[in-house]
């Protein structure tokens, strides 16, 4: 088994002075339990280790991964960025290397879920799929545990072990679909059977629906798409290379949002996964994006901060020098609004359980087209009265929680499934005044 | 090399799997990209291991492993059969595989430069060529060009019998220009969104004339900013060649999946529109919708010898004159489905579990072109080049944005617009297909990024399309 300490330290030394150099090694197990059809049809597990080595060898630039840990690999991994950078001309922007930093080493695992076997992942399996009798359940269980390192040649060290555990599913009757999601960093937490019920419920309600005429409506959203709606202002808007390549809606110190709207990125604080340090080694930090509808700041990896004049926050990820910084640990801030006051306020408007295949039209304008899917539904007069037929909409997200525009903020936060991977955003649900609807069913 | 994948089946079998199979992956690839004249990214990743599968009954388990010593390929085996066991906890209805030839055999992918092999500071004197010359036009705040390329040997073996190696060489790159303006961007892409992958080697770039279309590329985008809106309402649309491979890709090509038909993906990707039962008489589309699936496409982005199961690579009608006859499938699904297995299961490197994925999946040629079509329409809107996609679960619902559209009125090419987009559902919009160009605009384009499953996937898909006319399109949507 690789030592990640060991194999960044080892490559470190490897380049010496050759180079100022970085490097980060992960080394973890994912398991993951996939059933459709209330069966298991898809059951896998993978040992991985990832090993990225960053070297700047007088400016010229090279980043190389592998997969293996062992002495040999550690130094053809090596002498391969040191032969990749010598092609490349200078890096006028080169930020250089984290400097030494106290950061104490960090476990955000839980032994629940390190310790989880296949069978138990599917007995939540199956109790997902025992609450929905009669239905049709699909989904998955997983659980991935990791121990990483970061070394850097300016003599800069961290080390962290985290976990997380999800289980996501639907149940389905035929004409209609409920889904359900849990996250978190033990899986001694998940509950199979209540998210199963909670899917069933959500199923069952949604049968006999009606195609609803497309327009604007008041809508009230559960924590899932919230989270999709606080992906796109993340990684469109809140990133500091999409600032400083003008293609953001960031306009710092603006009331951009709604007072009601305060969005965090927060690492470490309670509930969260646990993340100490970013991939240039820089420690973690809650940061406050977004504070009661005014834009305070965007997220920064070395390069974008150099680029912008300011310091890092501490979001480099492996893929930052391309796409740029994110926040991986995002919290809606949440109110004190339960979902049965908010749906009790609003006269004629719809409730949608999750969104589906969302796809930005305009970063800068943040107009988002997508859809409803696994719950959409009616409300008249203070309560939900049937189910819609999935809806699409073209929406900006950033005026969609606008000045006004923000009627409910819920209590309910928690881990919500955005679309686009598990453990990301926090968040509960919103009542929002107006929402595009474009088309049906139908078209 | 056939050594590890053979430990980790007989650890497998000897564990009590009925069935078993292994690849050993060694895979590199290369990424460079270089923005407004300066290297962004440059990732050179060499990854190796490999995948076991073990079948009990109708339960499938899977583990994937770097460590290549021989208690860990073993170890990996056995681990794939105890995962097996567990799925067994909720299992399914007997699931046979089908079957087919057991080959011994060796498929390398034709190509005259390996990618790799080409000098860096060529690679990267290109790109900086090309941004360059986008910067020269005022307006581009951002001028973008990436090269990409893989480079993936897999041995595969299972427990009947099939020994394949395969080499597979993958190579392409592309560039956009970005205006920015006041509320809004516009970008501009060559040879298409997210650039253009082929099957292959350098010789691929080389073959696409990057520098000479980069002047245009920046012109147009810099003229969007000052460009009329797209016309709202319904009218006639004509798709250029690399926007109607995608549109095939997501309402073809993913709805003919059958392990979306059979429910498998119902929780995430979605399941389809149609029905199994309808196979042979659904009609998906006019006429001149003749669709395959076609893997041994020389060039194309999902050509190869085998699929990840060990089934030959080959071409499968979709759709034949509209009608709806044929699925993607692999071993298992199409056994279930009672349909020979059409090889088209891949999995995502060494640690992915091959799952059901496009080859080719391409539109043939009809026998108009784009200046014909252009001259035959009165009234519509001529896009080009993906920027957005949308579609639902079953794969109906679509709506797509493009980077750049013409007006056309009284058979010719009016004012440029901007923000174009375009909406339907599925069966209704293939109907409206009126003229397809011929051959001489026929490209094989390349998908390098089609996601799918859970751990999710990555696949390189390939779909070949000319320009086409659709007849009544919405287009026009706006947020």
């Amino acid at each position: 088994m690789t030592d990640p300490r060991q194999a960044a330290d080892r490559l470190i030394e490897i380049i010496g002075n050759r180079a100022e150099a970085e490097a980060t090694v992960a080394v973890g197990r994912l398991e993951l339990t996939r059933f459709a059809n209330s069966f298991i049809h898809q059951n896998v597990g993978e040992e991985y280790v990832n090993v990225r080595l960053r070297v700047s060898a007088d400016g010229r630039v090279a980043t190389v991964t592998g997969n293996r840990g062992d002495a040999a690999a550690l130094a053809k991994l090596a002498e391969s960025a040191l032969t990749v950078a010598a092609t490349q001309p200078v890096d006028e922007d080169w930020p250089g290397l984290t400097a030494p930093i106290e950061i104490p080493p960090a476990d955000f695992s839980h032994a629940s879920t390190n310790d989880a076997v296949p069978a138990q992942r599917a007995a939540a399996v199956k109790a997902f799929v025992d609450a929905g009798e009669g239905l049709s359940a699909a989904g998955f269980c997983d659980t991935d545990s990791f121990a990483a390192a970061f070394a850097n040649s300016a003599g800069h060290r961290a080390a962290a072990r985290g976990s997380r555990a999800t289980i996501d599913g639907i149940h389905q009757t035929g004409e209609s679909a409920g889904a359900a999601h849990q996250t978190s960093n033990a899986f001694a937490e998940l509950d199979g059977a209540a998210a199963g019920a909670l899917a069933a419920d959500r199923a069952r309600r949604g049968m006999h629906a009606f195609d609803l005429k497309p327009g604007e409506y008041e809508v009230v959203l559960a924590p899932e798409p919230v989270a999709t709606i606080a992906v796109f202002l993340d990684f469109y808007g809140l990133n500091g290379k999409a600032c400083n390549e003008g293609q953001s809606f960031v306009e710092l110190g603006a009331a951009q949002f709604d007072p009601r709207i305060t969005l965090l990125d927060d690492p470490m604080g309670a509930g969260a996964l646990g993340e100490a340090y970013d991939s240039e080694g820089t420690p973690k930090q809650k940061t406050v994006l977004v504070d009661a509808g005014t834009t305070k700041t965007v997220v920064h990896d070395r390069r974008s901060a150099r680029r912008a004049g300011t310091a890092t926050t501490g979001h480099a990820w492996a893929m930052s020098g391309s796409l740029g910084p994110l926040a991986g640990h995002v919290v809606v801030q949440p109110g004190t609004d339960s979902v049965d006051d908010m749906i009790a306020a609003v006269e004629r408007g719809v409730y949608v359980a999750t969104f589906n295949y969302c796809r930005i039209l305009d970063p800068k304008s943040q107009v988002v087209t997508g859809l409803t899917r696994n719950g959409t539904f009616m409300i008249e007069n203070g309560a939900i009265t049937g189910a819609i037929t999935n809806l699409r909409f073209t929406q900006s997200f950033v005026k969609a929680l606008g000045p006004g525009n923000v009627l409910g903020v819920g209590s309910d936060l928690r881990y919500a499934d955005s679309e686009f991977g598990q453990g990301v955003v926090r968040a509960p649900s919103l009542r929002l005044a107006s929402w595009n609807f474009t088309g049906g069913a139908g078209g | 090399m056939f050594d590890h994948a053979q430990a980790a089946v007989e650890a497998a079998l000897a564990a009590g799997a009925t069935y078993a199979d292994a690849r050993y992956v060694e895979a590199r690839d290369e990424q460079i990209e270089v923005l407004n004249g300066m290297v962004e990214q440059l990732d050179r990743n060499e990854a190796a291991g490999v995948g076991v599968r073990a079948l009990i009954g109708s339960s499938w388990g899977f583990f994937g492993t770097h460590d290549l010593s021989p208690a860990a390929l073993r170890a990996a085996g056995t681990r794939a059969t105890e995962i097996a066991k567990a799925s067994a906890v909720v299992p399914g209805k007997p699931a046979p595989l089908a079957d087919v030839p057991v080959v011994q055999a060796e498929y390398e992918t034709p190509h005259t430069e390996a990618p790799l092999d080409v000098p860096l500071s060529e690679k990267v004197d290109l790109l900086m060529a090309v941004t360059a010359t986008m910067q020269e036009v005022k307006q581009v705040r951002l001028a973008r060009a990436a090269l990409g390329a893989w480079d993936t040997h897999k041995w595969f073996v299972s427990s009947q019998g099939h020994r394949i190696h395969q080499h597979l060489v993958e190579t392409g790159g592309g560039y956009d220009a970005t205006a920015v303006g006041e509320g809004e961007t516009h970008r501009r892409s060559f040879p298409q969104s997210f650039g253009q992958f082929e099957t292959g080697g350098f010789e691929v770039v080389r073959r696409w004339d990057f520098l000479g279309n980069a002047p245009r590329i920046a012109e147009e985008a810099a003229a969007l900013l000052d460009a009329a809106d797209c016309p709202e309402g319904e009218m006639t649309l004509i798709l250029e060649a690399s926007q109607l491979a995608l549109q095939i890709h997501e309402s073809v090509g993913h709805a003919i999946e059958l392990d979306r038909i059979l429910g498998w993906e119902a929780a995430f990707a979605g399941t389809s529109h149609l029905e199994l039962a309808k196979l042979g008489t659904h009609r998906y589309g006019s006429e001149l919708m003749n669709i395959t699936a076609d893997a041994t496409l020389g060039g194309a982005l999902g050509t190869f010898g085998f699929d990840d199961e060990g089934t030959p690579a080959q071409r499968v009608p979709i759709v034949d004159r509209g009608r709806w006859v044929g699925v993607l499938s692999g071993r298992d699904s199409a056994a279930i489905a009672g349909l020979p297995p059409g090889g088209m299961v891949r999995g995502d490197g060494y640690a992915r579990l091959p799952m059901v994925r496009m080859t080719n999946v391409g539109l043939l040629p009809g026998d108009s072109s784009l200046e014909e079509m252009i001259a035959d329409t009165e009234r519509g809107v001529y896009m080009s080049t993906n920027r957005s996609w949308s579609i639902d679960d079953k794969r109906l619902n679509f709506q797509f944005g493009c980077e750049i559209g013409w007006e056309i009125k009284n058979g010719k090419l009016g004012q440029m617009v901007k923000n174009p987009t375009y909406t339907g559902i599925t069966p209704r919009f293939w109907a409206q297909l009126d003229l397809l160009a011929g051959e001489k605009e026929w490209v094989h384009w390349g998908t390098p990024n089609c996601g799918k499953g859970q751990p999710m996937q990555v696949a390189h898909t390939g779909h070949s399309a000319s320009p086409g006319r659709f007849a009544e399109v919405r287009v026009g949507v706006k947020g």
